[in-house]
């Protein structure tokens, strides 16, 4: 648990540091995660020590949206004004992403003739 | 005797009670969504933020006491973002056999869904914090929250638009793609993944294990690319 979570907030001040210094425009979490990714590369050992915690987090990863969800009650009239306007803006927007990259997978896999796992 | 009135106006000053509410919120959002059949619209975020905000309106609590208590959780988004390196390392043999696809789907689905919502809102008139707001919203949202602020947005606002874009995505995909005629798994999971986070995630572990795991892919690239497409868009069109 302590070597775990020593990791993950380990690889997130690296992140933030990195960012700081550098002026990337990734947000620190970000640059932690990638820095991650390298240490699994480096040390295979760090994905057993981390596992258990990391799909404790991501299993529960929703609750962590609730804080800045219910900030919500700051924004009520933005939300009263732009409400019909930000609707057509959601759904359009993701239906055009979903659809957009589901077609530009299976274009690309077609001109490599790979088969479909379907 | 010490009356209620004295044990509230104790309690409402320390973070313990906020804190304890966000969880008990959180709960009552999950057990409404598997009570409902974890259909997307009983999305369990959505039911604990109207549950707290109905709270915090009745007694009459500002935003800020509230998020002394809940910064606690809120704190965990850091380590959440740093925890997707598990998933995306364990799909790594995935990513290098169909690597030239997934990297298509990528940038089109992230330019699309970021360009798009910037385009439409900025038809409607719509500028300033809440575009800002608008641009990172696939991104899953402790990363979409990091590049919100950083763009001048509302990080409260955006991680609104990023729930509902989550449902929205989960409620659609299945229709929308049947629709197209796509039935290759793995582009289903990972457009969905891209577009619609990690809510469009859980909907497409629950149609078909390899789309899950690529939606899992998707919503992890997506949080680096989004990073560098949302500057860039939202430049574009301010």
């Amino acid at each position: 648990m302590i070597p775990a979570l020593l990791t993950l907030l380990g690889a997130q001040l690296a992140g933030e540091m990195l960012t700081r210094v550098t002026g990337l425009p990734l947000p620190g979490p970000v640059l932690g995660m990638l820095i991650l990714i390298a240490g699994f590369a480096v040390f295979p050992g760090l994905v057993t020590i981390v596992r258990p915690l990391a799909q404790g987090i991501l299993g529960n990863l929703s609750l962590l949206f609730v804080p800045a969800g219910t900030g919500v009650v700051g924004h009520l009239g933005t939300l009263a004004g732009y409400g019909p306007a930000l609707a057509v803006v959601l759904i359009v927007s993701t239906i055009l992403a979903i659809g957009a990259g589901a077609l530009a997978f299976t274009a690309v896999a077609k001109l490599m003739k790979m088969e479909p796992e379907a | 005797m010490t009356d209620f009135a004295e044990i509230w106006s104790y309690l409402a000053r320390g973070p313990l009670l906020w804190l304890t509410a966000t969880l008990a919120a959180y709960a009552a959002g999950d057990a409404c969504f598997r009570a409902a059949g974890r259909k997307p619209w009983a999305n369990p975020v959505l039911i604990a933020v109207a549950l707290l905000a109905g709270l915090l309106w009745l007694t009459d609590t500002p935003y800020p006491t509230y998020f002394e208590g809940a910064q606690f959780v809120h704190f965990l988004l850091g380590p959440a973002t740093v925890a997707l390196a598990l998933p995306l390392w364990d799909n790594l043999p995935h990513v290098r056999r169909a690597a030239l696809p997934l990297l298509a789907a990528l940038v089109t689905g992230s330019v699309v869904a970021a360009g798009s919502a910037v385009a439409i809102a900025r038809a409607f008139g719509i500028t300033g914090e809440v575009l800002a707001s608008l641009a990172p919203k696939s991104a899953t949202a402790p990363v979409a929250l990091g590049i919100s602020e950083r763009l001048g947005g509302s990080p409260t606002l955006t991680a609104v638009l990023v729930i509902l874009t989550g449902i929205i995505g989960a409620i659609c995909t299945t229709p929308l793609l049947n629709a197209l005629g796509i039935r290759d798994w793995r582009a289903r999971g990972f457009a969905t993944g891209v577009a619609a986070h990690g809510i469009g995630t859980a909907r497409a572990f629950q149609v078909h294990p390899v789309a899950g795991a690529f939606a899992g892919l998707g919503m992890g690239l997506n949080a680096v690319l989004t990073a560098f497409v949302a500057p860039l868009v939202l430049r574009l069109f301010q």
